[in-house]
Parts: C-alpha cells; structure tokens; sequence
C-alpha cells in the first residue's frame, strides 16, 4: 500500500500511526470469549424452548393423546390416558388469584406507607426487614404454610370444612411471599415521583392521602402495574408453597378448602419419583413446563411493555 | 383590621378528609405490621417446631446392657463392638463390617450403630415447643397414663450432633450433614458456571456492546430469564444434563463409575442446573457493579494507551469486584434455597452417604427440608424445623459476609 501523506489522513480522518492495523490477538480472542459469555444466555433460552418443545412434540404424537382432550376433559391423569388440563390449571389459578388478593392491597399499602408517611428512620429499619421476607426460601413457606396456615385456617372454619391439604392455605402463605415484591416494586415507582408534584398539590390544599392516591399513585401506575403483573408471574411459577401445603392428585374443584394440584405442584411431585425416560408422565412434564414457560414469558414482557410504553418522565 | 377571606364551601369537608386521610394511615401502617407480623409468626413457627417434648421407648434398656455398672454411653469402642456382635446375628454384624469396618469407625459412630440397632428408641410423642412449656405437667401425665415405660425429655431437635450426623430413616439420630455437604458440593459448581460467564457476559454488555439489534436481544433475553420460574429450570436440567449429557455428567466416559448403576441424576447435574438458574441474576448485579464504576476512570487508562483489555482487567474490575461478589453472593444464597429444579433433576430419595465426587447421588438441605415435611409424623416436623433453622443460619451467615463485603470494600467515586 503507498504511504499517505498527513493530508490524506486528515482528510480520511485516520490515524497518523496506524494502530487499527496490528491486530491484538490477545484482545480479539478475550473479547470473544465476553461474547461467548453474553451469548450464553441465548443458548439457554434456545435450550428451554427446543428441549420442552421436543418433549411436547412426543407427547403429542402418542397415540391415546388428543390435542382436544387437553381443553375440554376435567381429568388429568396421563397414566390412565385423561389429558384434561382443566383441573391443575384451576388450581393455579385458585392460588394465584388467593395469593394476589393478599399481596396487592397489602403490598400497595406498605409500599405508601414506606414511601409516602414513614420517617427515614422507620423506613431504614422496616425495608431490610421486607428484604429478609423476600429472602426467605420457599420451601420455608411451605413448612409455615402447613404447619402454622392450614391449622390455624381448621381452627376458623372448623376441621370438616378445610382439609388437611388445601389451596387457601397455599394461596394466603404465597400471598406473604409476593408481598415484599410488589411492595419494594411499587416503592420504587413511587419515590421516583418527582418532589414537586407532591408540593403543587399540597400547595393547592390537599391532604396528605390525597397527595398519596390522587398524585403520587396515579403518576407511578404504570410501575405499579409492572410490579403487579410481575407478582401474578411469580405466583404463577411459584412451587414448593403448592407443592407441600395444595395437596396432592389433580382435583377439579373450585372450593379453596379443598386439596387440588397446581401446575408447578404437579411437576414437582411426579419427577420426584422416578421417572422413566419417553413414559407419559415423564412427556407430560414437558408440556405443563412449556406452558408455564410461555405464560410467565408473556407476563413478563407485557409488564416490560407497560414500564417502557406508559412510563411518564419528569424532568 | 383584616378581613377574614372565606372562600365558599372551603371548609365544609374538611373533618370528613381530614378523617378520611387518618383511616387510611392506619390502613397503610397496618398493612406494614401484617407484614412484620408474618416474618414474627414464621420465625416463631420454626422455633416453636424445632424444640419440646418427645416421649420415646427404647426397645431395649439401656440399663441392661451397662458392664460392671459401667452405663452403655460411657463403654469404649471396643467393648461396644463386642456389644454389638453378642446381640446382632452374625449376618447383619458382618453387614454392617463390610460397609465400613469397625476399624476405621470413630467411638461415636460405634455408639450411634448401637443406639440404631440394640437400644432402638421409638418416638411416642412429640410436642412443640409452646404447649411443652404451657402444659408441661398434662404432657406428663398423658405419657405416664399411655406409655408407662416411656421416657420423656424436652429435647432441642437442632444440636451440634445433628448437624454433623449424616441422614437416617430414624427421627432420634437423624441427621443433615448429607444434605449439608450435597448442599455445598452443588453450589461449588454452580459458581463453577455461573460465575466466569456471568460476570464475561457483564463484563460484554458493559464495556464491549455496542447499541445494535443483537445486543439489545441478549440483554432482553437475560431480563426475561431471569423471571422463567425455577421449576422450568428444573426440567431443563433434567432434559440437559440428566439426560441428553448422561454419560458425562454421570462421570462415565470418565471411567469413574460402575455404569451399571450411574445415572446422570448428579451433584454435576444438580450444580450445572442451578448454575443457569442463578446466571441471569448474577450477571444483572455484576452488570450494576460495572456501571457504577465512573466512566473517568477508564478514560485515563485510554489515555495512558492501554488496550481494551488491560482497562477492564486493571481499572474496571478492581473497582467493581466488591459489588461483583456481594451480587454473587446473594445470587448464591438464592440457588442454596432453592428446591424445585432439584427434585426435578435429582429425585433421590433417601441418601445417607456423603456426596464424595461430582458423580454422586445428593440431597440437599432444602430438599431434605421437604421430605420430612411432607411427612405426616410430627417427629419429622420437627426435623424440618430443625434443618430450616440450619438453612436460615447458613443463609444469614451469607449475607452477612455480603454486607460486609459491601461496606468495607465499596468505594465511593
């Protein structure tokens, strides 16, 4: 290559020493080694969707297997060839539903509180001590839910009323569980509310709970939306809660008192045996888990959606 | 002299929302106290589950079986060892010598054989720790009534002895070392794989990505992964690492095993499954650890010529290695709690030998934390209590070092 001359550089705007053309083997094969490590995450992605996607597949190719039967029988047992999804999917969202109606208001409420009315110093004490509630192993619930829930639920309702192994108990611990979620969720979209908005209204005469829910509240909810649809995501996908204290064997009911598996419950109890390669229970696994998968998936993204499209920016 | 200006209507509803914002203070405060009323009422549950009475019967005497007046707990190896053989038949005395000599068993491990095989304690009544201490003297007289020759103490099911006794079928002598150790040998792998990638993947996205398409996907993607649920993991690895890659994670093509009985449910299997469900965490925190680290700071290094590189190994990662490891940490904390994708790929049973290589079986805390509580005797509740107060002591324990980490090493720009 002829030499340039510093005019040419300039006008070229390359460097006078050229350093672009000594390549740095060194560097070029740490940063593809980084690359690697940030394409890992593909690769598990990829791996979630094709492994349980092939599974399903074969599930769906046995012979006594009807894509139908999945949403129209009330029966699941795939040993006895009863494909109805019906009965863990009501489960699901028999303990979802419980367990938001506990987590919302109480998460809301804490996440004002905190934000709004308490002082620093309360503030600094009561948030590590949701930290630690959020930091708890679920398994931990589990064991409260059954050993301390359940009992205290046949204490109230009477012992012929609740059973032993039942979806309100669940529901009520998972709720407990949610709770610091949402409410660290929910504090966070508040405190970004800027200072000035809360001044103009108290300006105008407000009370400080017509601050809180008529100003503060209505310019976070989309952050408030996020972290409740992220809640219902994790109660969705949430297992030894269920696992230990729902109960055990599908049941088509809609009586919280009554034992009933959930999705995640029902995975956990059928692997826990041992499961024999290409079997139905060990196919069927697959499919619950896919459409676990792309249920909490979609949860995700639409509360990621709600953040970035709804999210108003201050100044 | 002022005019009082009074505006129409201004204060008519005043009282009503003035009162109005009271009740909902109160609603917002109480809300707070049911949530510290909860962690207050787990706790206690624990507590109230790991201590109390037990009543049990021993099979045997134990003052039958003193030599010399010499009681059975003060005897020396050796003379336990003959104990055993003179009661044992020969069959299960040989049994027990050929899965580990009396040789080589410590004093300790001679004396808990005999508890299991000659004395036999059999539980005949647990109590937790609040009505032990509320209705002590009824608790003893529904024993001396029902069990006449029971003996009752108030035991605390968590003592050094049973964190250091391995796993038994037998609620007296139980133990979670196995489950301790299977805990530990899991989490070693886990860090094995998710700490290089995921701090290489931080390391990527903050320094080297540039803004287009592909880039923006991975960093998505590693959003959406980290809100998959955890049993989705589970049945990964199960696919994965149990199946598809069974003859390495079973230690096969190693020659390590007898292939006859390995299979590829694995503390390797086990790790690797934990180590892709903690990634996406880990990477997120080291990512914030990276950022936090002033844009300055590298340009001086630019400046002074270094490469790519040489910035991030000398100037960027020193500086956000605390933040790094303290997001590491409680990534790890994370994947010792977990339970779910374990049973999925690890499904054993019962386990009472020390996981020794990455090929063996294990259990782990939490997992041996929900076999005895899906069992209905209340004596196995009580070991679930027990195990949990170890587990919740071992996470504490690690997040203390967290916190120190971050106070001590964090650096303020």
């Amino acid at each position: 290559m002829a030499e340039l001359s510093l005019k040419d550089h300039v006008e070229k705007k390359t460097s006078v020493i050229n350093l672009r053309r000594k390549t740095r083997w060194g560097e070029t094969i740490i940063q593809s080694l980084l690359f690697f490590s940030g394409f890992f995450s593909i690769f598990v992605t990829f791996g979630i969707v094709y492994e349980l996607g092939k599974e399903a597949l074969l599930f769906f190719q046995m012979p006594d297997v009807h894509i139908l039967d999945l949403f129209t029988s009330t029966r699941w047992q795939p040993h006895t060839g009863a494909f109805g999804i019906w009965p863990l999917f009501t489960a699901t969202m028999m303990t979802t539903i419980i367990a938001m109606l506990i987590a919302i208001p109480l998460g809301l409420g804490v996440a004002i509180y905190l934000s709004e009315y308490a002082k620093p110093r309360v503030r600094n004490i009561l948030k590590p001590i949701l930290e630690v509630l959020a930091g708890i192993p679920t398994i931990v619930y589990g064991f409260f839910a059954l050993t301390f829930m359940t009992p205290l639920l046949r204490d109230i309702f009477g012992k012929d009323v609740v059973q032993i192994y039942n979806t309100a108990s669940a529901g009520l611990v998972m709720g407990l569980l949610i709770l610091p979620l949402i409410s660290s969720m929910t504090e966070d979209a508040l405190s970004a509310v800027p200072r000035s908005l809360r001044e103009a209204a108290y300006g105008m005469g407000a009370t400080k709970l017509e601050v809180a829910t008529q100003v503060v509240v209505p310019a976070a909810l989309s952050g408030i939306a996020a972290a409740v649809i992220v809640g219902i995501s994790r109660a969705i996908g949430e297992t030894m809660i269920v696992a230990v204290a729902a109960g055990s064997g599908p049941n088509f009911t809609f009586n919280p008192f009554q034992g009933a598996e959930t999705i995640t419950g029902h995975i956990v109890r059928i692997s826990g045996g041992d499961l024999s390669y290409d079997s139905v229970d060990y196919n069927s696994i697959f499919v619950l888990g896919l459409l676990l998968f792309f249920i909490t998936l979609t949860l995700n993204i639409i509360s990621q959606q709600i953040v970035r499209r709804f999210r108003e920016v201050y100044e | 002299m002022k005019e009082k200006v009074v505006v129409e209507g201004f204060e008519n509803n005043l009282g009503t929302r003035n009162r109005k914002g009271v009740l909902w203070y109160a609603l917002f405060q109480a809300s707070t106290i049911v949530g510290i009323i909860a962690l207050v009422a787990l706790m206690l549950n624990i507590i109230n589950g790991a201590f109390g009475y037990v009543a049990y019967e021993a099979k045997v005497d134990p003052d039958t079986l003193s030599i010399n007046g010499v009681a059975v707990q003060d005897q020396s190896k050796e003379q336990l060892v003959a104990l055993l053989q003179s009661k044992l038949s020969s069959g299960a005395f040989n049994k027990l010598n050929s899965d580990k000599p009396f040789e080589s068993r410590t004093r300790e491990e001679v004396y808990q054989v005999v508890i299991d095989r000659i004395i036999r304690p059999q539980i005949v009544g647990v109590w937790n720790l609040w009505p032990s201490l509320t209705q002590a003297t009824e608790i003893r007289a529904t024993v001396v009534k029902d069990h006449p020759k029971a003996e009752l103490d108030f035991v605390s099911w968590l003592t050094s002895g049973f964190v250091k006794r391995p796993q038994t079928s037998e609620p007296l002598t139980a133990g979670v070392r196995t489950a301790l150790f299977g805990s530990l040998w899991t989490i070693l792998f886990t860090i094995l794989l998710a700490f290089p990638i995921g701090v290489g993947a931080a390391i990527y996205l903050e320094e080297y990505a540039s803004d287009n398409w592909l880039n923006r996907i991975i960093q998505t993607n590693i959003n959406n992964l980290a809100g998959v649920p955890s049993i989705i993991y589970g049945i990964l690895g199960l696919a994965i690492f149990v199946r598809s890659l069974e003859p390495l994670t079973s230690g096969e093509i190693f020659g390590l095993v007898d292939p006859t009985t390995a299979n590829g449910r694995t503390v390797l299997s086990g790790g690797l499954t934990l180590g892709l469900l903690v990634l996406p965490l880990i990477i997120i925190n080291a990512q914030e650890a990276i950022r936090a680290v002033p844009r300055s700071l590298r340009n001086a290094s630019f400046g002074v010529g270094a490469t790519k590189w040489q910035t991030v190994w000398s100037h960027v990662l020193p500086n956000a290695i605390p933040g790094i490891l303290t997001g590491t940490i409680l990534a790890v904390s994370r994947a010792i709690g977990e339970t779910a994708p374990l049973i999925v790929v690890g499904a054993s049973t019962a386990i009472s030998f020390d996981p020794s290589s990455p090929f063996s079986k294990f259990t782990t805390l939490p997992m041996q934390i929900y076999q005895w509580t899906s069992r209905p005797q209340d004596e196995f509740r009580s070991l679930a209590a027990a195990a949990i107060l170890v587990l919740l002591m071992l996470l504490l324990s690690l997040n203390a070092i967290a916190v120190v980490l971050r106070n001590r090493f964090s650096r303020r720009f």
